[in-house]
């Protein structure tokens, strides 16, 4: 399966991605008029310190402890991906206290979010790799 | 300070409906032009620090960036222009010598646009290159005068060692220290993938390069950096470089604070000298020594590979070029006046030089009327912008072409001219970790094979339409070749007839 | 292969995913004492605040049991087990066969025996659907409602009736809120919080005796109330087990594959008492992931793969009113402390290990300390400063970031 994945070497920390992502959990056409005076939450997180930098999303763990530890079945395997139904979650944040990786975050709603592979936007390719500059985050196949 | 004479040359305009505030020209912005209001959520910009590199306006997701020429003016002067009098006022705060960066941006005459390719037409059937055998492949060195065949009448291989390019293109000296490694290592995987060559310059050549050592030409500059058997033997050709367009007569100076780590340890000096390349090379003083210098080389890789000999085109250069012939070198490059720099005074680079197009048309004719225009190939540099250029350099006479500028626009330069601040944007001329980053090697070779995979195909639709199926039958080819606009002067030391002709 | 479960909550699903991983054609029977589809306990204070109704709360969807294979066994509540003829008989008569047999029944609050406590006529637990159903008729506008027990039940339901204009009052015999899962200062920053939002507390006292409608505590306070709600603990249903002849302590004893003394019968979940990973104790650690992962672990063993979990620590993820609290391992060693009276921070660490932490308020990327008191990660492996400061892969050394974002996904516990 095609995953996300990042490499620090070329990560320069611009945080694109991260507005990419926003973007595209909007539906909208234009950017500009998507995030206009927004504050954005996005899925994928850029952390940087002392020059070094990289972003990062759900891996979609083959064993994933966040739907093995879902209180309510909110989270789920879909093919490869692991989804979210965010009509079931409650909140509880006990998938947060499992992902090794803090690939989950809070949302504003009260639900979690976290990185769905862009599955919900029709793109093809997830719109964080679209929208980096310098082949940082690549969608790939890798054999996993 | 007090009075500040000088006004931003720029203005970033910036369309607040369609900003968002994501601050990727913040982060971007090596001369920190913008920045992010935290109270107010706004982004503003600073124009005084803006160099007009378009970093920011190319990575804006929004397009809410653009630069514009400041209009604030001095009053009209055709003589004394706003550029002439803010370079008075900048030496007059400094009282340095005014450097800059690229090649020379000045007024003079563009030949090359003044210069029209022929077609076929009617009585010369033009090739289709997509249905027939279209040949760009050349082959760079001297050639035997005659051919020599032994007693039982087969012939003897008396070729010199030679360079074969997939076609007459090549990647032209550029340093390692002016630019990245990541830089060089995308004109070394870029000149393995297409068939050609790249250049090391004069700052030697990086250990993680030598893997592409058959796609490159080594040079030995007046400094002598980096200059080792390994170094010779690794390469595909050796470049000695007496001269180059940008700076003739000059050497360079790459500052002390640039020498470190990689850099030191490539060119073989310590760190925080400057690396001085003098003038002169301290022991060439006649053509004689150059033949010396030639002829060592060919020792020490046991006359494996060709030399090359670079020149800037200067006021003699026929002559030289003549001397340069005879000395035992395999190939003259010579560099016009427009060739790019790191860095160079302004005004030996806008001033100093003459045009390549001349300057190649007139050694391509002396060398033909000394009957010794076989023993040495030709390689011109200095401005080659397009495939029109390359293929109207060829028929003047170039057996290939060298790019430079055009090669690093490929990786994203803008032109902005300010090289040597050390600070591009695009991380090509700049030795700091976090802009070199920037340009990913996997990225940027690919960039330049599309260029001259691109470049090839227009060649070959140019040469088809000539009805020429060959570069061998483009070489020097002027009557393929018609001037606009070319007083007789000109027309004469190009060897072309004006058009309508 | 006949695989019979009794139970069917979380480890009861987390059995017969990963039995049918290996094995798809055996017979699954799944018997159950309550009357519904597979639910998530822990939601049912959420559907009293209605932010949950019985159809979102199945814990997996309607076609769960068909596509699955699985024949449920509804209102079946097992009597006792034959394990010379391999055979559960239930309350009703009916038995069920067994090659392979997991016992998922988890744990029944205490009833506490304090005088009186049968004059109460309005007395509720609240671990089931059905006792969530039931609070809910009871409860009228104004009633006053008395809480036994501030540990995770009793202040989850607290919440989950506070939008209904009730006035409730919360006694434990504890001097501290959720004594099981946090320290004494955090403990005051959610009794604070919790005061804020109106629940009223006697802490270290006791009911030493009950009327009707009153509670006399252990310094003669009297608390009047109108529905009474037992939250003082749980404890594993073992009785099925033990008197079959197994070994249990407070819970059912089982091994890293969840077997337990008995060939042929598994337990998971929480009736079962396992290895602490963070701190070397047998002890019950009653929580939803561990026990989808006891779950899956006897399933995988059940259906023929060997496959081992030993990292099971105990760990908590619990909002109350807006403030959330995130808990794991075990806090004994020295301490890193961060708060500003709202929010709380305090990893503990010995012998380079991460053994504990409890968060409270700010609890992004909680998970990464989960992962480290797991994984028993040595701790000068990574920038320790760092971490403590703020959670996050830039952390860990290159090389691990280069595995976990460019390539190799880290197999989490239990392979």
């Amino acid at each position: 399966m095609k995953r996300v994945y990042v490499n620090e070497k070329w990560c320069l920390g611009c945080h694109l991605c991260e507005y990419y992502c926003a973007f595209a959990s909007t539906n909208e056409k234009d950017m500009a008029r998507a995030l206009k005076d927004k504050r954005i939450s996005p899925n994928i997180r850029v952390e940087e310190l002392d020059g070094i930098s990289f972003a990062v999303s759900c891996r979609h763990c083959r064993e994933p402890l966040c739907v093995k530890g879902c209180i309510t079945g909110a989270l789920r395997k879909m093919g490869g991906t692991i989804v979210i139904d965010r009509d079931k979650c409650i909140g509880c944040y006990t998938c947060i206290l499992c992902c090794p990786y803090g690939a989950i975050s809070p949302s504003e709603d009260g639900a979690v979010q976290k990185c769905e592979l862009c599955i919900r936007t029709g793109s093809g390719t997830p719109y964080c790799v679209q929208g980096c500059p310098n082949e940082a985050i690549v969608y790939e196949e890798r054999g996993e | 300070m007090a009075i500040d004479y000088l006004y931003p040359d720029y203005e970033i305009i910036r369309n607040y409906d369609r900003c968002i505030a994501c601050r990727v020209c913040e982060r971007q912005c090596a001369n920190e032009a913008h920045e992010y209001l935290s109270d107010s959520k706004k982004m503003v910009s600073d124009d005084a620090k803006c160099v007009n590199c378009h970093r920011c306006v190319s990575l804006c997701p929004t397009r809410a960036l653009k630069i514009v020429p400041s209009n604030h003016t001095f009053r009209s002067n055709a003589n004394w222009d706003g550029k002439s009098i803010k370079e008075i006022y900048k030496q007059a705060d400094s009282g340095g010598v005014l450097l800059s960066s690229m090649g020379n941006p000045e007024k003079y005459p563009v030949y090359f646009d003044k210069i029209l390719i022929n077609a076929s037409q009617v009585t010369n059937p033009s090739i289709d290159p997509l249905r027939e055998p279209m040949e760009t492949k050349v082959y760079l060195g001297a050639k035997p005068g005659k051919i020599e065949r032994d007693e039982e009448g087969r012939i003897k291989t008396n070729l010199p060692p030679h360079i074969t390019l997939s076609m007459p293109i090549m990647f032209s000296a550029m340093s390692y220290g002016s630019i990245s490694l990541n830089a060089h290592e995308s004109l070394a995987r870029a000149a393995a993938e297409l068939g050609i060559l790249y250049n090391t310059g004069e700052g030697g050549l990086h250990e993680d390069l030598y893997k592409y050592g058959k796609h490159t030409i080594v040079q030995v500059a007046s400094g002598r950096f980096g200059v080792h058997k390994k170094y010779l033997s690794s390469g595909a050709a050796i470049e000695i470089k007496m001269g180059q367009g940008a700076k003739p007569g000059i050497g360079g100076h790459l500052p002390g604070k640039k020498i470190v780590g990689d850099i030191s340890k490539t060119r073989m000096i310590p760190e925080g000298t400057d690396a001085i390349s003098p003038a002169p090379h301290h022991d060439i003083y006649s053509i004689e020594d150059l033949r010396q210098l030639v002829y060592s080389l060919k020792e020490a890789t046991g006359y494996t590979k060709p030399i090359i000999v670079k020149i800037a085109a200067v006021h003699n250069v026929s002559a030289i070029a003549s001397g340069i012939a005879r000395s035992g070198a395999d190939i003259i490059a010579i560099d016009g006046f427009r060739g790019g720099t790191g860095a160079a005074p302004t005004r030996i680079r806008d001033h100093v030089g003459i045009p390549i197009e001349l300057a190649l048309a007139s050694v391509d004719k002396r060398l033909r009327d000394e009957g010794i225009r076989d023993q040495v190939s030709i390689v011109v540099g200095g401005s080659i912008r397009s495939s029109a250029d390359v293929i109207k350099a060829i028929a003047l006479g170039a057996d290939c072409v060298y790019i430079g500028t055009a090669a690093l626009i490929a990786l994203g330069c803008h032109l902005c001219r300010s090289c040597q601040t050390g600070k591009c944007n695009w991380g090509i001329a700049t030795q700091r970790e976090d802009l070199v980053k920037r340009l990913n090697p996997n990225i940027g070779y690919k960039r330049l094979v599309n260029l001259l995979t691109g470049w090839q195909h227009e060649i070959k639709e140019m040469m088809g339409g000539m009805g020429i199926n060959s570069i061998e039958a483009l070489k020097g080819n002027r009557l393929m070749l018609r001037g606009v606009g070319l007083n007789e002067k000109e027309l004469e030391i190009l060897g072309i007839k004006h058009a309508g002709e | 292969m006949k695989y019979v479960i009794i139970g069917n909550s979380a480890a009861a699903v987390g059995a017969v995913e990963a039995i049918r991983k290996n094995d798809r054609e055996g017979r699954i029977v799944i018997a159950s004492s309550e009357n519904y589809h597979v639910y998530s306990r822990p939601l049912i204070s959420y559907l009293l605040m209605g932010k949950t109704n019985e159809e979102k709360m199945k814990y997996r969807n309607d076609d769960f049991y068909k596509d699955n294979g699985c024949e449920l066994k509804l209102n079946k509540t097992a009597q006792r087990i034959d394990i010379g003829q391999k055979r559960v008989i239930f309350e009703d008569g009916d038995n069920e066969n067994y090659d392979t047999l997991l016992i998922a029944t988890g744990s029944s609050p205490v009833i506490p025996p304090i005088p009186g406590l049968d004059k109460v006529k309005n007395k509720y637990t609240f671990t089931t659907l059905d006792d969530a159903k039931a609070l809910d008729g009871a409860l009228k506008e104004n009633s006053r409602v008395l809480i036994m027990g501030a540990g995770l039940i009793g202040l989850k339901c607290a919440e989950g009736i506070s939008k209904r204009k009730v006035r409730i009052t919360c006694v434990d015999l504890s001097y501290k809120v959720l004594s099981s899962i946090l320290d004494d200062e955090s403990s005051e920053i959610i009794k604070k919080h919790l005061e804020e939002n109106q629940i009223k507390f006697y802490l270290k006292r006791q009911v030493i005796e009950f009327e009707e409608n009153l509670a006399l505590l252990d310094d003669n306070t009297k608390i009047p109330f109108d529905v009474l709600v037992l939250a003082v603990g749980v404890r594993p249903n073992i009785s099925l087990f033990k008197d079959a002849g197994g070994r249990t302590n407070r819970g059912i004893l089982i091994d890293e594959r969840c077997r337990t003394s008995i060939p042929n019968i598994y337990a998971a979940g929480d009736c079962c008492e396992s290895m602490d990973a963070s701190s070397g104790e047998v002890k019950v650690m009653a929580l939803l992931p561990n026990a989808y992962m006891q779950g899956e672990c006897a399933g995988m063993n059940m259906s023929g793969v060997d496959f081992v979990f030993d990292r099971a620590i105990p760990m908590n993820a619990i909002g109350l009113f807006g403030k959330h609290i995130i808990t794991a391992g075990t806090y004994s060693g020295d301490a890193y402390l961060e708060t500003d009276g709202k929010s709380y921070k305090k990893l503990f660490y010995s012998k380079n290990r991460l053994n504990g932490f409890i968060l409270v308020g700010h609890i992004e990327k909680a998970g990464i300390y989960t992962a480290l008191v797991r994984e028993k990660t040595p701790l000068h492996t990574l920038d320790f400063e760092l971490i403590c400061k703020a959670p996050g892969l830039m952390a860990l050394q290159k090389k691990e970031r280069e595995e976990i974002l460019g390539g190799v996904c880290r197999e989490a516990a239990g392979s």
